[in-house]
C-alpha cells in the first residue's frame, strides 16, 4: 500500500524521504546486527576456521570421528525423540480432557495457567522439583526405601541417567504440548461429532475416521516443536547431571567454560553448527506442516 | 448417554494420570522445603521459608532480573515495535526479510547464541561494564520471535495505514503519530510481548550461567549447592507467584492471545 501523504512532490525530495525511510531502520539494525547477526555468523563461519582464522575443516571432521561427540549426539537425539513422543501423547490427551470439560471453568483456567508457568520454568527449578521427588531423601524415594526397598525407586541413581532425564524432560514437554495443542483441539467442531453420531458412528469410528486424520498434521507439528525444545534444552541437564559427555548442549557448555585444558571455541562452534542444522531441518518440516494446517483451518 | 459416560471416565483417567505427573513434583517441593534440617527440629518446620529473605544474593539478583525485564520491555517499545510498524508503513518490501530476521532466534538454541556472543560480552565486561544488566540486549534478541508474532497479529487486525494517513493529514508529526495513535492501537500485541519478556528474563539460565553473570536463576542454582531446602522453597515460591499472577489476570481474551503467540 502506498502512502499518499508522504512521497508526493519532486523526484528529488522523494528520493530524500526514501533515504530517511531507510534511516529509520538504523537503531534496530545496529542492535540486531551486534547481538543476533554477528554471533550467528561467527558460529556458522567459525566452525570452518581454526583459532587463528584460517580455513580449517578439522573441527567439523572431528564431529564425525570423535566417539564422545557421536555418543552425546545420539543421546541428544534419543532423549528429544522419546520426550517429544511421550510429551505429545500425554499433553495431547490432557488438552483433549480439558476441552471436553467445562470451558472457562476454574479447572480449565487453572490448568492453562499452570501449563504456561511450567512450560516456561524449566531448568533450575525443575531440577529441584525432581530432586525433592526422586532424589536422595525425596518424597517418593523416601517412601520407596521404607516400603519397596528392592524397587529401582529406592535408589536415586536412575534419575541422573538418560532415562531419568527423559522423565524430567517430559515434565516440561507436557505443559508445552497442552499450550500448543489446545487451540487446535478446540477447532474440532461439535457438529462433526453430531454428524458422525447421527450417521451411526461410535466413539472409535469418530476418532479413527475424523478426529485423528484432522488432528494429525498439527499433532506432528507440535511434536516437532517439542523435539526442538528438548534438543536445545541445557539448563535442566546442566543442573541435574552436569556430565558433559551426556548430551550435545552440555558438551558445548563444557567446551566454552572448561577450566581444565582451556576453552575450545572451535569445537564449540562445530558442535553448534550441528545443532543449528538439526533445529533448522525440524523447523522447516514444522513450517511445511503449519501450511497444511492453515489450509485446513482456512476452509473451516 | 453411553457416550457421555465413556467420555467422562476417560477424561477422569487422563486428568488423574497427567495431573499426578505434574502435581507430584510440586507437592514434593512443598514437602521437602518443610522438612527439618537441623537435629533440634522435629516434624514440620518453616525455617527454610524463613531463610529466604536472608539469602545474600537473592534479592539483588531478583531486582537485577526485573530491571533487565524492564529494559527489554523498553527496547520492545522504543526500538522493536516502531521498526516493525515503520516497515509496515513505509518499506513494505522489507516485510518478508524482517520476518525472517525476527524468527532467526527460533532456529538458534540459546546454548549456540552463547557461543557466538561470548566474545562480545568478554569485550563489554573489559571495556564498558561488568554489570549483568548488559544481558538485556541478548534477552531482547531472544524475545524477537514472540514480539514479532504477537505484533503481526495485532497489525493484521488493525488498519494502521488509514490511521497513519489520517494522523498526517491532520498535521501530526511522525513521533506523535507513532506514540499517540499507532502504539495504543496495537497495545494487546505489545502487552503480550512484554508479558513473555518478564517470563523469559526471570527464567533464563543458560546464557547468564555460561557468561558467569549472577541472574535470578543462577543464584537459585548457587543456593541449591549449599542449602537444598532453601533453594526448593525459593523455586516453589516463584512458581506459585507467577501462577497467582496468571490466575489473577482474568481476561480470557488476553490469555487466549498469549496462547496464540506460542502456537504460531
Amino acid at each position: 500500500m502506498t502512502n499518499k501523504v508522504i512521497g508526493t512532490g519532486s523526484a528529488k525530495s522523494r528520493a530524500g524521504s526514501r533515504l530517511k525511510d531507510y534511516a529509520g531502520l538504523l537503531p534496530f539494525l545496529a542492535f540486531t546486527g551486534l547481538f543476533l547477526i554477528y554471533p550467528t555468523l561467527s558460529v556458522l563461519i567459525g566452525a570452518f576456521l581454526d583459532p587463528k582464522g584460517k580455513w580449517d575443516l578439522s573441527a567439523i571432521r572431528n564431529l564425525f570421528s570423535d566417539p564422545v561427540t557421536k555418543n552425546a549426539f545420539a543421546n541428544s537425539m534419543q532423549i528429544s525423540f522419546t520426550t517429544a513422543i511421550s510429551g505429545a501423547i500425554l499433553g495431547g490427551l490432557f488438552a483433549w480432557a480439558l476441552v471436553s470439560g467445562k470451558k472457562e471453568g476454574f479447572f480449565y483456567r487453572f490448568s492453562v495457567a499452570l501449563s504456561s508457568v511450567l512450560a516456561q520454568f524449566g531448568g533450575v527449578m525443575l531440577t529441584f522439583a525432581f530432586l525433592a521427588t526422586f532424589g536422595f531423601n525425596g518424597l517418593v524415594s523416601g517412601y520407596a526405601v521404607k516400603h519397596f526397598p528392592n524397587s529401582f525407586l529406592s535408589n536415586s541413581s536412575w534419575l541422573y541417567e538418560l532415562n531419568g532425564l527423559s522423565v524430567v524432560y517430559t515434565f516440561f514437554q507436557i505443559p508445552l504440548m497442552v499450550i500448543v495443542f489446545l487451540p487446535t483441539i478446540q477447532n474440532l467442531r461439535p457438529q462433526w461429532r453430531e454428524a458422525s453420531d447421527s450417521l451411526g458412528g461410535g466413539m472409535l469410528e469418530f476418532w479413527l475416521r475424523i478426529g485423528i486424520p484432522v488432528l494429525t498434521p498439527s499433532f506432528a507439528g507440535a511434536a516437532l516443536l517439542l523435539f526442538v525444545n528438548s534438543f536445545s534444552a541445557y539448563a535442566t541437564a546442566q543442573t541435574l547431571v552436569n556430565v558433559s559427555s551426556l548430551l550435545t548442549p552440555l558438551q558445548i557448555g563444557a567446551a566454552l567454560t572448561s577450566e581444565v585444558g582451556g576453552a575450545n571455541p572451535s569445537e564449540a562452534k562445530a558442535l553448534s553448527l550441528l545443532m543449528v542444522a538439526v533445529v533448522t531441518v525440524a523447523m522447516f518440516l514444522y513450517s511445511l506442516l503449519r501450511k497444511k494446517v492453515s489450509k485446513w483451518e482456512s476452509t473451516r | 448417554m453411553k457416550r457421555t459416560w465413556k467420555v467422562k471416565t476417560w477424561r477422569l483417567f487422563i486428568i488423574t494420570v497427567v495431573g499426578l505427573y505434574l502435581i507430584l513434583p510440586l507437592y514434593s517441593m512443598f514437602d521437602f522445603s518443610t522438612k527439618p534440617f537441623t537435629y533440634f527440629e522435629k516434624g514440620r518446620t518453616l525455617s527454610a521459608w524463613k531463610m529466604i529473605p536472608k539469602q545474600p544474593d537473592l534479592a539483588i539478583s531478583l531486582i537485577r532480573s526485573l530491571t533487565m525485564a524492564a529494559i527489554v520491555m523498553a527496547l520492545i517499545l522504543v526500538v522493536i515495535v516502531p521498526t516493525i510498524v515503520w516497515i509496515e508503513l513505509r518499506l513494505p518490501k522489507l516485510r518478508r526479510p524482517m520476518e525472517l530476521l525476527c524468527l532467526i532466534p527460533l532456529a538458534i538454541p540459546a546454548i549456540v547464541i552463547v557461543v557466538g556472543i561470548a566474545p562480545i560480552y568478554r569485550w563489554l565486561s573489559i571495556n564498558v561494564t561488568e554489570s549483568p544488566i548488559a544481558l538485556a540486549w541478548v534477552y531482547a534478541v531472544l524475545i524477537l520471535p514472540y514480539t514479532y508474532r504477537s505484533l503481526a497479529a495485532s497489525l493484521a487486525a488493525n488498519d494502521i495505514h488509514t490511521l497513519a494517513e489520517a494522523a498526517q493529514t491532520l498535521g501530526s508529526s511522525v513521533p506523535r503519530m507513532m506514540a499517540g495513535i499507532i502504539m495504543p492501537t496495537l497495545r494487546t500485541g505489545i502487552l503480550n510481548g512484554s508479558f513473555i519478556a518478564i517470563a523469559l528474563v526471570l527464567g533464563e539460565f543458560t546464557i547468564s550461567n555460561i557468561l558467569n553473570y549472577k541472574t535470578f536463576q543462577v543464584v537459585i542454582a548457587q543456593i541449591g549447592r549449599t542449602n537444598g531446602n532453601v533453594a526448593v522453597a525459593v523455586s516453589l515460591a516463584s512458581i506459585l507467584l507467577v501462577l497467582a499472577i496468571l490466575l489473577i489476570i482474568p481476561n480470557s481474551k488476553r490469555q487466549k492471545e498469549v496462547l496464540d503467540v506460542d502456537v504460531a
